[in-house]
Formats: structure tokens, sequence, C-alpha cells
């Protein structure tokens, strides 16, 4: 089969808790592999890798994968959640932050590796626009969010940590 | 390798952060304000998931129990905790002290980690790293805000801070394979650590105009890392475990 077969049957995994995110999207799936062995038994595996340790929301996605891959007909499908890759929010396509901000979440800035305060600062209102925004609190409804407020709109929202 | 060692330090960092877990999430409800529940309840979820981790690895890799079983069926004498994760809350004053001198050492510890020659705690510790760095400025910045504040925030700060730094201290309290892990590449040592962490936390608590007490020796909190812990582990632990022990083959 081809792998990109496999690739947009993961499409129609969401992130139980960013419903409009897919788990390519998120950038969590870090290898996807087949074999097949003498018996022409074919096995699919897709590792994928945790966005936070502690991420309640790992179970949920690692069932949705297993039924959503094991459709395309494979005899064997083992999903595998490792840190070899670590995550990181820059692991994000583009088009997921865009996603994103008009759910109404503001997109994680690229880091690059290292997060500064600085980062944390001239963050894009999803409302008005504004980057008339500070930091309330750097934990929020679920462990990849934060609390923001725009002084422009006087609304408060969310953001997509970057981590 | 030395395989006791290593364990030995896993059980330690994985039942500190299951421990301080648990007392972070009783804050949850109860904060002093909306965003602070929600941090410490988002730090709460965030230390279990690595208390998870680790115990995962014991389990995977070192043939250790089920992560579940370790966590909750565990006697009290095999958690090896350190006496400053078991204190309860307290006032608001004591978790932020304990949730800062605390999670900078387990920010150190993995950094130190992130150069083990064991492969699975390198990966973890890598991963772990931008996590708690969120917990750490938001200490910080807690400690700094308090300190500086007025004159009942900054007493009650300092207060909490000479209440808290002799249990703190028993955090480095010495394993029996000290030397192994060391010779072995697995952990550059708790006396390293512990200096690194001085360090640290020394330039933050200035900033925080508040004094590092003077601690003797004879009254550090030792005992956590052999099996011997304070008053307060037993309950919690009676509490943490209640539901699972009524039927530990239950399934989910």
């Amino acid at each position: 089969m081809e792998s990109s077969e496999v690739w947009a049957a993961l499409e129609n995994v969401k992130d139980p808790e960013i419903p409009v995110l897919t788990v390519v999207d998120m950038g969590i799936i870090t290898a996807v592999q087949q074999t097949t062995d003498n018996r022409q038994r074919t096995t699919c595996i897709v590792t994928m890798t945790p966005t936070f340790v502690g991420c309640p929301a790992i179970d949920v996605m690692k069932k949705s994968i297993y039924e959503e891959v094991k459709k395309l007909g494979f005899d064997t499908v083992e999903v595998k959640v490792d840190f070899e890759t670590a995550w990181t929010s820059d692991r994000m396509s583009e088009e997921a932050k865009t996603k994103l901000e008009k759910f109404g979440l503001a997109p994680p800035p690229h880091i690059n590796g290292e997060l500064t305060e600085e980062q944390l600062n001239n963050v894009r209102c999803p409302h008005c626009g504004s980057t008339d925004t500070t930091l309330r609190s750097a934990f929020g409804s679920t462990l990849c969010r934060a609390i923001r407020f725009c002084f422009n709109c006087k609304q408060g929202f969310e953001q997509f940590k970057p981590i | 390798m030395n395989n006791e060692g290593l364990k030995d330090l896993l059980y330690k960092m994985a039942d500190d952060a299951l421990i301080i877990g648990h007392r972070n999430s009783e804050w949850t409800g109860i904060g002093p304000m909306l965003e602070e529940d929600l941090a410490f309840s988002s730090m709460a979820q965030d230390k279990i998931g690595h208390a998870q981790a680790l115990y995962k690895i014991l389990h995977e890799i070192l043939g250790e129990e089920d992560p579940d079983k370790i966590a909750f069926l565990r006697e009290e004498k095999k958690f090896k905790c350190c006496h400053f994760t078991e204190l309860p809350i307290g006032e608001y004053d004591f978790s932020l002290v304990r949730h800062f001198l605390f999670d900078h050492a387990e920010a150190l510890r993995y950094e130190m980690l992130a150069q083990s020659s064991f492969q699975p705690i390198v990966l973890l510790a890598k991963k772990i790293k931008g996590e708690i760095k969120y917990h750490t400025m938001h200490s910080d910045s807690f400690l700094k805000q308090l300190g500086t504040g007025n004159e009942e925030s900054h007493a009650r700060m300092q207060s909490a801070l000479n209440y808290a730094f002799p249990f703190a201290l028993g955090i480095f309290e010495k394993s029996e394979f000290e030397n192994e892990i060391i010779a072995d590449g697995i952990f550059a040592g708790e006396e390293e650590l512990k200096k690194r962490w001085l360090e640290k936390i020394a330039t933050i608590i200035a900033a925080a105009t508040l004094k590092l007490p003077h601690v003797d020796e004879s009254k550090i909190a030792y005992g956590g890392r052999k099996g011997f812990h304070s008053e307060y582990l037993k309950p919690l632990l009676d509490e943490m475990c209640e539901v699972v022990r009524t039927d530990p083959e239950a399934e989910w």
C-alpha cells in the first residue's frame, strides 16, 4: 500500500481536545512503517509522540488511530507511543496554525528549540487581531493552553502554548 | 550498568513526582484565585504524567510491575519520595515556596539526565524540559512578586522559606548506589545537583529580597529515600489508593 494512503487515513483522526486539528496537523505522528512477512501477512506500525507527557487524550487518539488504519485492511496494526522524537509546538504545520486561529485559539509562535519570555509576548488576539495582549496565566483549561487577555477588544482568549 | 542504582534513581524521581502531584491536586477547587487553581491543577497533571512515564520505563525496560500497580498497590515503606513532597499543602505561601524549591531541583535533575548514559531517560528528560519551564516561570514570578510585595507578603514568604528549607535539602539524600550511578554515567549525583540548585535558587531568592536560612545538617529531613517517611505519607496513600484498593483487579 502507498504510505500516502495511511497518512490520508490518519487525517481522519482528530485531536479530541482541539477537534479542528488532525493528528497529522498536530505533528504528533513521527513514523509510519509497513511490513509483510513471509506468509504475506501485512503489518502497519504507526509511531506517535505525545504533546505533553501527561496528556490525557493520548489513549483516545491511540485507539482512533488503530481503528482508522485497521480499516485499510492490514492484518496487524500497532500504534506505538515514544519520545524518540520529542514533540514541540514547532512541529505543527502552518495550515494547523491557521485552523487554530479560526477556531479561536491563538497559535504558538515558532520557538526554535528554546522558549524565551519574549516569545510569550506579542501574541495576536484571535478575535480582533490586536497584539496588545497579555499573559494572564500560563495554565489553562487543558495542559496545552494558556490564558491571555486582549486590551483592544477587552476579551479573554486562549493560546496553544509554545513548548 | 548498575540496574539497582538506576531503579533506585527512577523510583525516587517518580515517587516524588506522584506525591507532589497529588499534593498539587489538592488545590483544585480551592485555589486563592481561578488562575492559581488552574496552575496547581495543571502542574499536578504534568507531575503525575511524569511519574507515569518513569514507572513505565521501570516496567517496560527494567522489569518492574505495571505502572498502576507501582503507584497504587505498594506499601508505604516501598515509596522513595522525600519528606518535602509529603508535607500537607498548608497555606498558599508554603505551597508556592515548595513549588519553587522542588521544581528547580527537578528541572536541574532532568537537565543533568539529558546527558545520561541511559538512553530512555535522556529522551524523557529532553521532552519534560519544556513542560517544567512553565512550572519554574510560574514559581519564580510569584516568589518575586510576593517577596517584594508588601510587609505581610514578604514576611509570609520568608517564614515559609525558613520552614521549607530543611525539608527541601532532604531532596538530595544520597542513594546507597551513588558512586555506582556516577561511575556508570547514569547521573552525576545528588551532591552535584545540590550545588547547581543552590546556585540557581540563590539569584532568584535575592531578587525576591528574601534570605536563604542557615540549616544545621542535623535538621535536614532525610529518610524518605530509604523508605522512612513523615507522618503525612500514610494518610495521603490511604486516600489516594482508596478506590483502587477496594478492587485491584477491576477493569476501568
